[in-house]
């Protein structure tokens, strides 16, 4: 007996001493253990696309909090007898003219700034409520299995089936009021489904780990294996998916706004914009062009976001 | 085999059951009345709401009034319209065709460019012309079909002159070329991408090296082999994608003023003509539900590996 212990204790030995340097070590070294998200974390600080994506989501933020830092003029401001239809003043940057009037003799760059707002707040907010939906109903029916499982995943189904704008499209007309809120909850509403179905396949591989046979013979809650060791384990698709998808809840806001059934007056958004000028194309195209642009920008850079985000994330990718 | 698609088609039912009973709820059960709707602004009088309510059954329980329409719809009826009188079959069947032709040769030009630019992109994959299309999907991504619809409107119409920025009553097809593009950009985007990325995983496979060393023609490689096993992602997006497709162009009808189903939610949605949208959404659907089923079918033609009892 004691034979054996020596015998594991000197096999042991050796390689401990050949762990110690590579821990200490810095720079990616086949032997360090790196968790995924300090991994991810490592190629993202390297990609330009993320770089850049960065700097635009991080302005775009700063002009949906604090506009007033970007013009002194008001996007409501309007002065149809001196304004009406004013070509774009290429030469004055960031003055209230520098993009022209739209229709209603409104700055178009000032509201070009303060419609930031509404597109951040609802592509932000929508976002977070399906991740937070999605996680919840896929983990309950990947975790569980069973009828809990059928039950859910019918559920999902029926959501999926219904087409999304169509869907939107039906719940936002019953409101009289449409504010930002009322867009948020339509959209929300609609689009947990495709986030419950990764989370549901991504718990269902997971629960079958070692670690979460391990904890249940621990005699581990089954709140403590879902927050501690199922949670942490599958989030990284879910992820993937929830920040591709803030660029679509985007559009599909500014889209909404466009036909007339999303944000309404008072509310300055690009879709409201777009639409008002619809009937310049021909004569003006600026006053569409400006804000349609403004709407593709603001996708792209959650998409490109997201882009990064996903091949940090996927393993297969590297 | 018949087995699977009966199982699958008895599956169906509670899905379809359930997204009906789920619009119909949204367009029932919240606030917003298609009798009041079609008076306008006039005053009618009480007696006169409760006459028409009755008439539509619109006063019985939301459960009632349910069963009711799932039980005339499966014997063909789709309600009548409040506003005009007509049937709401009768109102569909004028809008649908140029719908799908819209949605056909979207989906045409959907899979054809998209697999093609895919295909170019992944068998070089992270070489310049690689990095340069995925950038041009990207653009196409972000741009609403709204944004791009005007952007080509703007350029190829009053810029060229060579297209006319609004279709006619009777649109011929080379009409539609303009507005199929627009509506199929996104889901173009989204094949490429997918096409992409699997070709550049398979192109390392095992099977393509034998390929390669036993001396196959390259054409044969990359269309049979390498195809066969690169489709199923984006037969995937492919099948769920048609669904899409209809409800997409709401938007792309409003811009090209083609009236289609896309116009015809629209206006049943304003004047809050239940039936006609409950209908519409109805069919969509199904188109959904017999296009994954389809799918499914498919994975069996593509990989022999699989296989339905």
């Amino acid at each position: 007996m004691p034979d054996t212990t020596a015998l594991s204790k000197s096999t042991d030995a050796p390689a401990a001493a050949a762990q110690t340097p590579t821990t200490t070590d810095s720079g990616p070294l086949p032997g360090k253990p790196r968790s995924l998200w300090s991994d991810a974390w490592h190629d993202l600080r390297r990609n330009p696309l993320f770089l850049v994506s960065m700097v635009l989501i991080l302005l775009l933020t700063v002009m949906a909090i604090f506009p007033g830092l970007f013009t002194s003029a008001s996007p409501r401001d309007a002065n149809l007898a001196e304004h009406y239809l004013q070509k774009p003043n290429w030469g004055h940057f960031f003055a209230p003219d520098w993009l022209g009037y739209d229709v209603q003799g409104r700055s178009i760059y000032a509201r070009l700034i303060y419609g930031a707002r509404a597109s951040i707040m609802v592509g932000v907010i929508v976002t977070i409520a399906v991740t937070i939906t999605g996680l919840v109903i896929g983990m309950l029916a990947g975790y569980f299995g069973g009828w809990i499982d059928t039950v859910l995943s019918r559920i999902t189904d029926v959501f999926f089936g219904v087409p999304f704008i169509v869907g939107a499209m039906v719940i936002l007309t019953t409101f009289e009021e449409r504010s930002v809120w009322v867009v948020i909850l339509s959209l929300s509403f609609l689009g947990w489904t495709s986030i419950a179905r990764v989370a549901r396949g991504s718990v269902i591989t997971i629960k079958q780990a070692d670690y979460v046979v391990a904890a249940k013979a621990l005699g581990a809650s089954t709140t403590r294996i879902m927050t501690r060791h199922i949670l942490p384990n599958a989030i990284a698709p879910v992820i993937v998916v929830a920040t591709i998808a803030l660029g679509g809840y985007i559009a599909a806001e500014a889209t909404l706004s466009f036909l007339g059934i999303g944000l309404a007056e008072p509310t300055v958004s690009w879709g409201i914009d777009v639409s008002a000028a619809k009937d310049q194309l021909r004569n003006v195209p600026t006053v569409l062009i400006i804000p349609s642009v403004m709407v593709s920008i603001t996708v792209l850079s959650f998409l490109m976001f997201g882009d990064a985000v996903r091949n940090a994330l996927d393993p297969k990718m590297r | 085999m018949g087995r699977y698609v009966a199982r699958r088609l008895l599956q169906m039912i509670p899905v379809f059951i359930g997204s009906t009973l789920l619009v119909f709820l949204m367009m029932y059960a919240l606030p917003g009345d298609p009798v009041r709707a079609l008076a306008g602004e006039q005053h009618v009088d009480a007696s006169q709401i409760a006459a028409l309510k009755a008439e539509y059954g619109l006063d019985q329980p939301i459960w009632q009034q349910y069963l009711n329409y799932l039980g005339n719809l499966f014997q063909g009826d789709f309600g009548q319209q409040i506003g005009t009188q007509r049937p709401v079959a009768e109102v569909i069947a004028d809008a649908y065709p140029i719908t799908v032709r819209l949605a056909i040769f979207a989906f045409v030009f959907t899979v054809v460019a998209g697999i093609s630019l895919g295909i170019i992109a992944g068998l070089k994959a992270e070489s310049l012309r690689d990095r340069g299309l995925l950038g041009l999907t990207l653009v196409l991504i972000s741009m609403p079909s709204f944004v791009l619809g005007f952007l080509v409107q703007y350029f190829f119409a009053f810029q060229l002159g060579i297209a006319k920025p609004n279709v006619s009553l009777e649109p011929t097809n080379g009409e539609l070329i303009m507005p199929a593009i627009v509506l199929a950009s996104l889901s173009l985007a989204y094949v490429a991408r997918l096409t992409r990325t699997s070709v550049a995983e398979n192109i390392r496979a095992d099977y393509i090296r034998t390929a390669v060393a036993k001396g196959l023609p390259r054409r044969r490689i990359v269309g049979i082999h390498l195809m066969r096993n690169s489709l199923i992602p984006v037969v995937t997006f492919l099948g769920t994608d048609i669904g899409a497709l209809m409800g997409g162009a709401i938007v792309t009808e409003g811009i090209f003023n083609i009236k289609g189903v896309g116009s015809l939610v629209f206006e049943a949605l304003s004047k809050r003509e239940g039936a006609t949208v409950v209908g519409i959404v109805t069919l969509l659907v199904i188109v959904y539900l017999v296009c994954s089923l389809l799918v499914d079918l498919l994975y069996a033609v593509l990989d022999p590996r699989i296989r339905y009892a």
